[in-house]
């Protein structure tokens, strides 16, 4: 089975495909995709054991040589980002069945699902850096349609911004991509960390590489570059809002890590620096951004940009601490992100409004959604037996190491204004005086909290067995911070 | 007040008939010279469009009585498809296979199975736009 690793890309686009038939059977619609979704994920399980026990895959398409036809490669990183994305993109199914109605059901809204899973683990597992941008451009189109379909105003206005920023900074993928061609002749990713090292990256590339960390930064929002990302995020309904916050901006943070991990590694003062400051602005702007609003969904989309900093800050440390740390943080807050987002999904769903001074009380009707809130939030500050807390303690460890004090203890203090922000949800939705609420049907409520506490238990599980995750963290770190595993694996003879 | 048309509907009805079958010369072209399913797609479409321009959408749809999305579902199937066949055979994704055969009236032919994915794209580019094309006119 040499091809067991395009199979998380190919069993999502195949079952898209099926779902295109039978556009108004809504049961058949959830069905298909629940199967599709279910034997992915069986097909990225049995590649993530293929990549521990074996060492990183690599398959060149078309049986061409290797840096002539398009390689697809799963180091560790890409095969565990591939899997969560299933398993978020599962639960996020499970959760639309009651929470996004039939109306948009009936119009290819499990296909466009699927077909961005697509995209995303695509983008997870090229080595070519043209077909890249190309899966990039899958995932887009379908969030496109999934950020408008519905079509209420708010949608339809910001889906325009949504669409713009992302022609642009596609325009300049595309440009930046033609640049880096001219330099060294290739797009086989292998081949184009084996061509700079050969010319000991000049200026020029240099300057390709932070165009690629703009055209990175827009998509997966770094400083001054994630402008779009609160307006966008708060117009498509939750489950959307989930996958776009638990999925989308990773791929950006993955291609950053992958370029400038694999690729422009010669001259780090002058690009690592840059993704280092860029990465604790972020992390600051983030922060003010998470107190300074009153809106559920405005806080979280603001804890979104921390992560995004703090992730980068991680990655920018080049050391075997931060990496593991990085990659930990990533899957975590893929995890987490998604737990919270299905929560504050109900808590809107119950009250009606997402404004916070609206709201109260919930504590005394609905219990169990007050504590899964409770420990998600818990998870997402990094209190210690919850997911957070090891990854966040290896990334202020590598920071340390390298010698980023000041950078550390605005990781530190980022998390008190994490944990603030969230508890405030907690503390207005939660206690006080309980506020009259619209009815709910009690069925739905029941149906949306299992996808959302199975996502809280499998955070709380990675917290407590991060103990057995720590070998294959490690070995993600292994390969980037050792390009010539990935390179070996890709131009092998 | 109603446009009297006549010469329009009868040089459509011999013209797209022209503009088709150079469509599909184009496609089988594609493999030696300029062409292939997407301009194939692409000028296939244009004949379609020229029938909507003679006439009207209700008469085209009667003609070509398709949903144009289920064209394009057949299309992406037929391409990975094609595609995905190299996995039975346990070579990389995307292998292709070709050979010669001995054909009854074309002589001998070389036949590669990169043509069946060009059809699927062929499929996707007719469906996608004439989908695109019924869904912009069709609302008045």
């Amino acid at each position: 089975m040499i091809n067991l690793l395009l199979f998380p890309i190919i069993l999502p686009f195949f079952f898209a495909i099926v779902l295109l038939f039978f556009r108004e059977n809504v049961r058949m619609q959830r069905v298909v995709t629940v199967i599709g979704l279910a034997i992915s994920f069986i097909a990225a399980l049995m590649l993530l054991a293929k990549v521990k026990s074996d060492g990183v895959q690599a398959l060149t398409l078309g049986s061409w040589p290797a840096p002539f036809g398009i390689t697809m490669v799963s180091d560790m990183i890409s095969v565990l980002l591939v899997t969560t994305s299933i398993l978020i993109t599962f639960f996020v199914v499970i959760y639309s069945f009651t929470a996004i109605g039939t109306e948009r059901e009936k119009f290819y809204y499990y296909p466009s699902i699927l077909f961005m899973l697509t995209g995303v683990n695509g983008a997870f597992t090229t080595g070519d850096i043209f077909n890249m941008f190309v899966f990039f451009e899958v995932l887009l189109i379908a969030s496109y349609v999934l950020i408008v379909l519905g079509g209420e105003k708010k949608q339809l206005r910001e889906s325009i911004k949504y669409v713009l920023v992302n022609v642009i900074s596609s325009a300049l993928f595309v440009v930046t991509i033609a640049l880096l061609y001219s330099v060294v002749g290739t797009v086989n990713m292998a081949d184009i960390a084996v061509k700079i090292s050969e010319i000991g990256q000049p200026g020029i590339v240099t300057v390709i590489a932070i165009l690629f960390l703009l055209v990175f930064g827009i998509k997966g929002a770094l400083f001054p570059l994630y402008f779009w990302l609160p307006g966008s995020y708060a117009a498509p309904p939750m489950p959307v809002l989930t996958l776009f916050g638990a999925l989308l901006t990773k791929v950006g943070i993955y291609a950053i890590t992958r370029t400038y991990t694999l690729f422009f590694i010669h001259d780090i003062a002058i690009t690592h620096e840059l993704l280092l400051v860029l990465s604790l602005i972020t992390i600051v702007a983030g922060c003010i951004g998470a107190l300074a609003y009153f809106d559920l969904k405005q806080i979280m989309i603001y804890n979104i940009v921390i992560t995004v900093g703090v992730i980068l800050f991680g990655v920018a440390q080049m050391n075997k601490a931060g990496m593991a740390g990085a990659m930990f943080y990533l899957v975590h807050d893929m995890i987490i992100k998604g737990a919270l987002f299905l929560l504050i999904g109900i808590i809107i769903a119950i009250t009606g409004t997402s404004n916070l001074r609206k709201m109260g009380g919930l504590m005394k009707t609905y219990p169990s959604l007050g504590w899964m809130y409770f420990i998600a939030a818990l998870g997402l500050a990094g209190i210690p037996p919850l997911s957070g807390f090891v990854a966040k303690l290896l990334i202020v460890k590598g920071a340390f190491d390298a010698g980023n004090v000041w950078g550390s203890i605005i990781i530190l203090a980022s998390s008190l204004i994490v944990l603030l922000s969230v508890m405030r949800i907690f503390i207005y939705a939660f206690w006080g005086k309980p506020v009259e609420v619209p009815a709910t049907k009690s069925g739905s409520y029941q149906k949306m909290m299992i996808p959302a506490v199975l996502l809280v238990v499998l955070s709380i599980a990675y917290g407590v067995g991060s103990e057995w995750l720590v070998p294959y963290m490690t070995d993600a770190a292994d390969v980037l911070l050792n390009p010539s595993i990935y390179i070996d694996a890709v131009l092998k003879e | 007040m109603k446009a009297n048309d006549v010469i329009l509907q009868t040089a459509t009805k011999v013209v797209a008939f022209i503009i088709f079958l150079f469509s599909v010369h184009i496609f089988f072209a594609g493999h030696f010279a300029p062409g292939g399913g997407f301009v194939g797609g692409l000028l296939t479409t244009a004949a379609i469009v020229l029938l909507l321009l003679a006439f009207d959408l209700k008469t085209v749809q009667k003609a070509l009585p398709f949903d144009f999305m289920i064209v394009v579902a057949i299309g992406l199937l037929l391409a990975l498809g094609t595609a995905a066949g190299s996995i039975l055979f346990d070579v990389p994704f995307f292998t292709h296979a070709f050979d010669d055969f001995a054909l009854p009236l074309f002589g001998v032919s070389s036949l590669h199975t990169a043509m069946i994915f060009d059809a699927g794209v062929y499929l996707v580019v007719v469906g996608s736009t004439i989908t695109m094309i019924q869904a912009i006119g069709g609302d008045s």
